[in-house]
């Protein structure tokens, strides 16, 4: 999020599109509810289904599954056609004004540079700026020039005129334009509008583009950086924010760094060759310092390139994502698996593929407090276990009010947890587990001479014993604020880092959590002076406890909030800075007339916000309709029928419209958790919500002779499950380019397992997804549903 | 509750009972028969829920070393005490018999888990690990490029461990070489 549940009640109208925020994120209602009651608020609601969220909105649009990107391009055109966008807003912030590259095109669906051979843009020169002689962007502020990007855009979203965008979404078209009218009301610079969203606008073989195009939207309007707006992804686990921070994902490391490649990054002095060339990212080389320095300790040396030939090099180009991953387990790459506590057998796409994937391990060492499909993969029905060789350890761990440690919300906030109790048995914290786990693999190193075992056998391991775990998890968080090796004092903030091994520092953006004054994560303290929700003093939020972020972006170009009821920081004559109730998340002695003093979004190079994308998406500059991967309909916008960077897995069975004519989606209840791994274990959940159900409208139903509460069959072209109908008018056929279309969608909360049990929903999913982060596609795929005799 | 807290109504409750005496009556075996609150002489922790990202309060009970309850805390500005079904029902992650609770080792082909020891388990899965990395690891590539890799090892998860457990992980594995490293948040 680029702000916090508590600011939902600043909003002036909130869209909530692929998210079923009042049910799987009730906490965003208490505060949207406020804004409603208080300010008037407007609560939008654009989803296939109607849902708990829709029945507390003040509109509800309903929609096909997979086709955000005709949505937001609707909106997009709208926008354009009446004006209604946020004019100083766009213009001084965004790049609006920027001229693209002279070579830079779009035809007939795809943009410059593609090889249809390799099914990927292998030349992407053109989607770039056009520069002056010295590299400078040339930029026209009448945003008038043909081959600016205000112009580009206009004219890209011209094709997605309202008998097109609705006919594509079979979204009526009346309800098309009363969210657009409503929601671009936020283009007034005293109002502001905020977008959520979740899953269902990520979980897309255009997904990425999904959330690029409501950032979009939110730009056009004025409405990033400030109270009540914002880009806010609903995220799923307690700590899923905290993970990704501490890149427990192959493609990067700690604090977003890129993971190294041994093509790009051999040494040092080529990772840091890879620097962005301006913004705040330019000092990514003291990150990385900082970072080999907590790792490798005294091994690191300014005459050893900081021990950076320690951490591992991917081979360039490879992709290790989950898909990915389970593709190289079943081709037996894989021999050994440390699964930290995670259930793909349930939540895994095409998960029947998944579950006899982990029959090829030698090795499985799992961490859970219940005993869960994956750790029980080896005995799952129609599987004889003496046909699986695997080794399975199943390591007994406490629970959340077992534990000691922070997480950090989906709003970027730190916050502490306490042990109450101790666990029940044997149970321990991961930390000890972990610990014990490294002292043990490193054991086997301490002896060795080998220049491969030094990364391991070096690796600094200084947290004292975790039988002391409130000891030894302050030495770790200690470790990823980071400290001063001259003086040994903890760091103030990533501020102080340093590229010459003077500092050490685990994780950059979480530097200032843990300073000389103590562990930040740990207060407590109520206090907020602007009634805007901030509580600074509560908990720590990265970056250096910023509430919202680009905040500089609630200010007029000179320094004056847009709003004055919504005023977080401001720029203040007298004292030469910026001031006010936000930490400012820009220099805070630049002033609005310095160079870059009107440059918002700091992690760019250009510091304005990208309409067009200058080479960061793997499928182009602007966001493109293509329809899923399975699809009841043809692209009527393009020949291009789906995303053409999407790698295709020979695995992967493609299902047909003539055979699985029905989109299916998948879906959460408040009841259940994720794969149900302990929401089923927990008597009063598993009673409250004790089966699977299959959505339908009442006309699929009938033509297919469904009584409600019956049990059906729901194929894919991967498998079959049954599960309970629910024949609801809460889905309703749509009209999609002249032809009916039915959606059904399931929970994916079961499996065979727990105290409650049923079959397992993703057997039904693809195991294909995303062009850029390869999440799989769950939110639109082709089913059929039958009775079952 | 608008304008009077739970534990502002708690005070007040205290303060009415020790008027009791001017009164004109008795109010002891009211009292008597009053059954005292389970939380009356409990500690107090605070921690976050365990389940979706809203990052909500919780507050644990417990007398003795026993957790007597869970409820929302009212002090946290994120959740202001309230909670959903599922973090209303926290208070059985922890009491709960379907839990794990001893260390359980499936050899291969077996049927049935069996129960072994921390040390036996962590020496075992050193050596299971130090034996796939050693088979499997580069130094150099064809080109000569140092890379200190292996590609059979992978680590799933987790998204649900608190941030210092996840920066270990994140810190083991590429001590290692692992770079099949993954969790929740990619799918």
């Amino acid at each position: 999020m680029t702000n916090h549940w508590i600011d939902f009640k600043n909003t002036d109208c909130a869209l909530i599109i692929g998210s079923n925020a009042a049910e799987n994120h009730p906490v965003s209602f208490t505060w949207l509810m406020e804004a409603k009651v208080k300010r008037g608020a407007k609560i939008i609601h654009v989803d296939p289904r109607f849902t708990r969220t829709s029945a507390r909105s003040d509109l509800y649009a309903p929609m096909r599954s997979g086709t955000d990107i005709p949505f937001f391009g609707g909106l997009f055109n709208y926008i354009f056609e009446t004006g209604r966008y946020h004019h100083d807003y766009v213009l001084h912030y965004t790049n609006a004004a920027h001229i693209v590259h002279d070579d830079y095109d779009f035809q007939e669906g795809l943009f410059t540079g593609y090889d249809e051979e390799k099914r990927t843009y292998a030349d992407r020169s053109s989607w770039a700026y056009k520069t002056d002689a010295e590299g400078k962007p040339l930029k026209d502020m009448t945003l008038q020039d043909p081959r600016c990007v205000f112009q580009m855009m206009k004219k890209h979203y011209e094709r997605y005129d309202i008998d097109t965008v609705c006919s594509i979404t079979g979204m009526p078209k009346e309800k098309f334009l009363q969210v657009a009218e409503m929601f671009t009301e936020t283009a007034s610079p005293d109002k502001t509008g905020t977008i959520l969203y979740a899953m269902g606008q990520t979980q897309h073989t255009v997904g990425s583009q999904n959330t690029r195009a409501l950032s979009m939207l939110q730009l056009l309007l004025g409405n990033v950086g400030r109270p009540g707006g914002g880009v806010n992804a609903l995220r799923g686990h307690s700590n899923v924010q905290g993970s990704t921070d501490m890149a427990c994902l192959f493609h990067i490391i700690p604090g977003y760094m890129p993971a190294p490649n041994d093509g790009d990054h051999v040494d040092l002095a080529a990772y840091n060759a890879t620097t962005p060339k301006g913004g705040f990212w330019t000092n990514r080389p003291k990150f990385i310092a900082s970072l080999l320095k907590a790792w490798w300790g005294d091994q690191a040396n300014l005459d050893n390139d900081l021990g950076y030939h320690y951490l591992p090099k991917q081979k360039k180009g490879a992709n290790h994502s989950h898909i990915a991953l389970f593709e190289d387990m079943m081709a037996g790459k894989i021999k050994g698996l440390f699964n930290w506590g995670q259930n793909p057998v349930v939540s895994g796409p095409n998960t029947n593929h998944e579950a006899k994937a982990l029959e090829e391990l030698e090795w499985m060492v799992q961490l859970d407090p219940f005993e869960n499909e994956t750790a029980a993969f080896w005995k799952r029905p129609g599987v004889n276990p003496s046909d699986v060789k695997t080794e399975v350890f199943l390591l007994p761990v406490t629970t959340f009010l077992e534990k000691e440690g922070s997480v950090t919300h989906s709003g970027r906030l730190i916050q502490y947890r306490w042990k109450a109790i101790e666990g029940p048995g044997q149970t321990k914290q991961e930390s000890w587990i972990i610990d014990h786990i490294a002292r043990s693999i490193k054991s086997h190193y301490e002896g060795s001479n080998k220049p491969e075992d030094e990364p391991i056998k070096y690796l600094t391991w200084d947290y004292g014993s975790s039988d002391d775990l409130s000891i030894f998890v302050d030495a770790v968080a200690r470790e990823i604020n980071g400290k001063d090796l001259r003086t040994g004092k903890q760091l103030p903030g990533f501020g102080a880092l340093q590229d010459d091994g003077t500092t050490a520092c685990g994780n950059w953006i979480y530097s200032g959590m843990y300073t000389e004054e103590g562990n930040h994560a740990k207060r407590r303290e109520k206090e907020d002076p602007s009634g805007l929700g901030l509580y600074l003093k509560w908990g720590y939020a990265w970056p250096l406890n910023r509430r919202i972020i680009y905040n500089r972006a609630n200010c007029d170009p000179s320094g004056k909030p847009w709003s004055e009821d919504k005023r977080t920081i401001w720029w203040d004559e007298t004292q030469e800075r910026w001031v006010g109730y936000d930490v400012p998340d820009f220099a805070p002695t630049r002033s609005p007339q310095d160079p870059g003093g009107t440059d918002p979004f700091i992690m760019l190079p250009e510091g304005q916000a990208r309409f067009f994308g200058v080479n960061s998406m793997n499928e182009g500059p602007f966001p493109e309709h293509y329809e899923p991967y399975e699809s009841p309909v043809e692209n009527i916008l393009s020949k291009v029928q789906y995303n053409p960077a999407i790698r295709i897995w020979e695995s992967n069975k493609r299902g047909e419209a003539s055979e699985f004519p029905i989109v299916c989606s998948t879906w959460r209840v408040c009841e259940h958790w994720h794969t149900g791994a302990i929401s089923r274990n927990l008597p009063w959940l598993a009673e409250l919500m004790p089966a699977l159900f299959v959505e339908m409208s009442p006309t699929l139903a009938r033509e297919r002779g469904i009584s409600h509460g019956e049990i059906v069959e729901i194929t894919s072209a991967r498998g079959a499950i049954k599960a309970v109908a629910m024949v609801t008018e809460r889905i309703q056929k749509l009209d999609v380019q002249g032809k009916t279309i039915e959606q059904v969608g399931l929970t994916w909360h079961f499996g065979y397992q727990g105290l409650v049990k049923g079959d397992i929903t993703n057997i039904l999913t693809p195991h294909v997804g995303d062009a850029n982060t390869t999440i799989p596609e769950y939110k639109a795929f082709l089913v059929d549903v039958r009775k079952v005799k | 509750m608008s304008g009077l807290s739970r534990r502002r109504f708690l005070q007040l409750s205290g303060a009415t009972a020790a008027m009791a005496t001017s009164l004109g009556f008795s109010l002891d075996s009211l009292e008597a028969s009053t059954p005292q609150l389970r939380i009356a002489n409990a500690k107090e922790t605070t921690s976050i829920c365990c389940f979706c990202s809203g990052g909500c309060g919780i507050i644990c009970h417990t007398v003795n070393g026993e957790l007597v309850n869970v409820e929302g805390d009212p002090d946290n500005p994120v959740n202001r005490g309230s909670n959903c079904s599922k973090g209303a029902a926290t208070f059985q992650t922890a009491k709960n018999d379907e839990r794990v609770t001893k260390v359980l080792y499936r050899a291969p082909g077996s049927a049935e888990w069996e129960e072994k020891s921390w040390d036996w388990a962590f020496e075992r899965i050193g050596e299971l690990t130090a034996k796939a990395r050693d088979a499997s690891i580069v130094h150099r590539n064809d080109d000569g490029v140092i890379v200190n890799r292996t590609e059979a090892i992978a680590s799933l998860g987790s998204s649900i461990l608190n941030n210092e457990d996840l920066y270990l992980v994140s810190k083991l594995m590429r001590g290692l070489g692992v770079v099949n490293i993954e969790h929740q948040a990619r799918i």
